[in-house]
């Protein structure tokens, strides 16, 4: 007999809605910003080949782009400050956040297991260990997103967060490198969502999903 | 578990029951969410392409938002709000990005630095009036808007001492200052705490020589707690100004506060 579950709070779901678009807002404009002085590469690997502005039509928009980034950075941080305090108080937090080393050797066998390298999963709640230091790592890059930026939009006000991060300089690098691994994690998230098949992107929507009786597990 | 019942509630149902539910669920949800998404999208649209208030300026949606956040950084601004300073030898890797209100070539004969203020006439300095006043030296970065930066060595007098020398102790200084080149071919607006602050100086010497022209000779800004286009080269006038002042930049879409 299938069983209706819910699976993601209503506030969880809303606030990553919410912010999927808020951050692509803000990756969109930081490129725009970015053009503008784009100096960072690794080895031979320019960020970002000519083509790719030219692709997107990124060229001379700077002025827009840092009016659109200093609006949504607005949005962005009400959003993040709103989920973060939503998930402590709801006591999703106890799903999401790891709580014990041995949850970094679970996500080992979490990742070996999706590389179809080792059958068996170790136990799991909702999340799965992968997922725990994923989703609490992204929100700790947001949280560093911010304080990085604001290192670089006021370096002088706010000089103490400027000289934490290294300086002016390091503060931009530490800025755009967090923005290239947002990026690597959307690639890996939107994957690991597809292969998860509708069932669990409809709980994501809607909240809940349908669990056959015999496949559940003790631990749900 | 138990007290998880409540939040994650569980239906057992037959099949076609079950199917039907879960059905009404995704449809009432997906079409929640995609009016979402249109609001969201609609109102994006407009933020991008609402009218600008002028030929070249952003959408006024956007100028607006920059003028908020730029009276709320200026609310804050403080004294002791300082850029970082550097040891001397770290000076380097300030561009020469511009050279609007310098085209003709420099006259210095003929250079004066005219100062205006509300209800008194003109007054006309030359730098050696300048030179009067104490000189100030400070080694900090110059950030451009585009992203780069660099560090300079500048010379000076600072721009709250030459201002006091036209409004006595006590007496209030408008809120604005607005600075051109001789030709007011460049300009740039500001509010006069970022132009008080301490280092903000009116200098005529850079790396311990005296301003090359490119470099704005005889006079320009350094104005550390502003992105470089707010610090002109080649200053011919000095107006305070209880309006605000239009600027070359924010003319051309940009912040007017420009501050950091």
């Amino acid at each position: 007999m299938p069983i209706i579950k819910e699976k993601h709070l209503l506030g969880t779901r809303w606030f990553h809605w919410i912010n999927f678009p808020l951050l692509f807002v803000m990756i969109w404009s930081g490129l725009l910003i970015y053009w503008a002085f784009p100096t960072y590469k690794i080895g031979p690997i320019h960020f970002f080949p000519q083509w790719l502005y030219d692709l997107l039509n990124v060229p001379q928009r700077l002025a827009e782009g840092m009016a659109i980034h200093f609006f949504f950075m607005w949005l962005f941080v009400i959003n993040g400050v709103l989920y973060v305090s939503y998930t402590v108080f709801s006591g999703e937090w106890r799903y999401l956040v790891p709580q014990s080393l041995s949850t970094f050797r679970h996500a080992w066998s979490v990742v070996l297991h999706d590389l179809r390298l080792r059958r068996d999963l170790p136990p799991q709640e909702k999340y799965n260990a992968a997922q725990q230091i994923a989703y609490t790592a992204i929100v700790v890059m947001g949280a560093g997103s911010v304080l990085t930026g604001l290192a670089i939009y006021k370096p002088a006000q706010l000089n103490w967060l400027t000289a934490l991060f290294g300086g002016y300089e390091m503060a931009r690098m530490f800025h755009f490198t967090l923005t290239v691994l947002y990026l690597l994690f959307f690639a890996v998230h939107v994957w690991q969502v597809i292969v998860a098949g509708w069932n669990n992107f409809r709980s994501m929507v809607s909240g809940w999903e349908v669990v056959n009786e015999e496949e559940r597990t003790p631990a749900s | 578990m138990k007290k998880n019942e409540r939040r994650h509630p569980e239906l057992s149902l037959p099949d076609t029951e079950a199917q039907r539910l879960i059905r009404h669920k995704t449809r009432r949800s997906f079409l929640v969410g995609g009016i979402a998404a249109l609001g969201a999208v609609g109102a994006y649209e407009w933020f991008t392409h609402a009218p600008a208030p002028s030929e070249n300026d952003i959408p006024w949606p956007q100028r607006r938002v920059l003028d908020f956040n730029g009276r709320l950084s200026e609310a804050y601004l403080d004294d002791k709000h300082l850029m970082a300073t550097y040891p001397p030898d770290k000076v380097g890797g300030v561009k020469v990005n511009g050279n609007f209100g310098m085209e003709q070539p420099l006259e210095p004969e003929n250079w004066k630095l005219q100062v205006t203020i509300p209800g008194r006439a003109p007054a006309f300095l030359s730098l050696a009036d300048l030179k009067q006043l104490a000189k100030t030296e400070i080694t900090t970065r110059l950030s451009c808007i585009e992203g780069w930066s660099g560090v300079a060595h500048w010379g000076g007098a600072r721009f709250s001492e030459f201002t006091r020398n036209f409004f006595g102790p006590g007496q209030p200084v408008p809120p604005y200052v607005y600075m051109a080149t001789p030709d007011g071919e460049y300009y740039v607006g500001l509010d006069s705490k970022s132009a008080l602050h301490p280092q903000t100086l009116l200098a005529y010497e850079q790396n311990g020589k005296p301003l090359e022209e490119r470099r704005g000779a005889p006079l320009r800004l350094a104005i550390p707690v502003k992105y470089g286009i707010k610090n002109i080269k080649r200053i011919g006038l000095i107006q305070y100004t209880d309006k605000r002042p239009s600027d070359y930049w924010a003319d051309e879409g940009y912040d007017w506060f420009a501050g950091l």
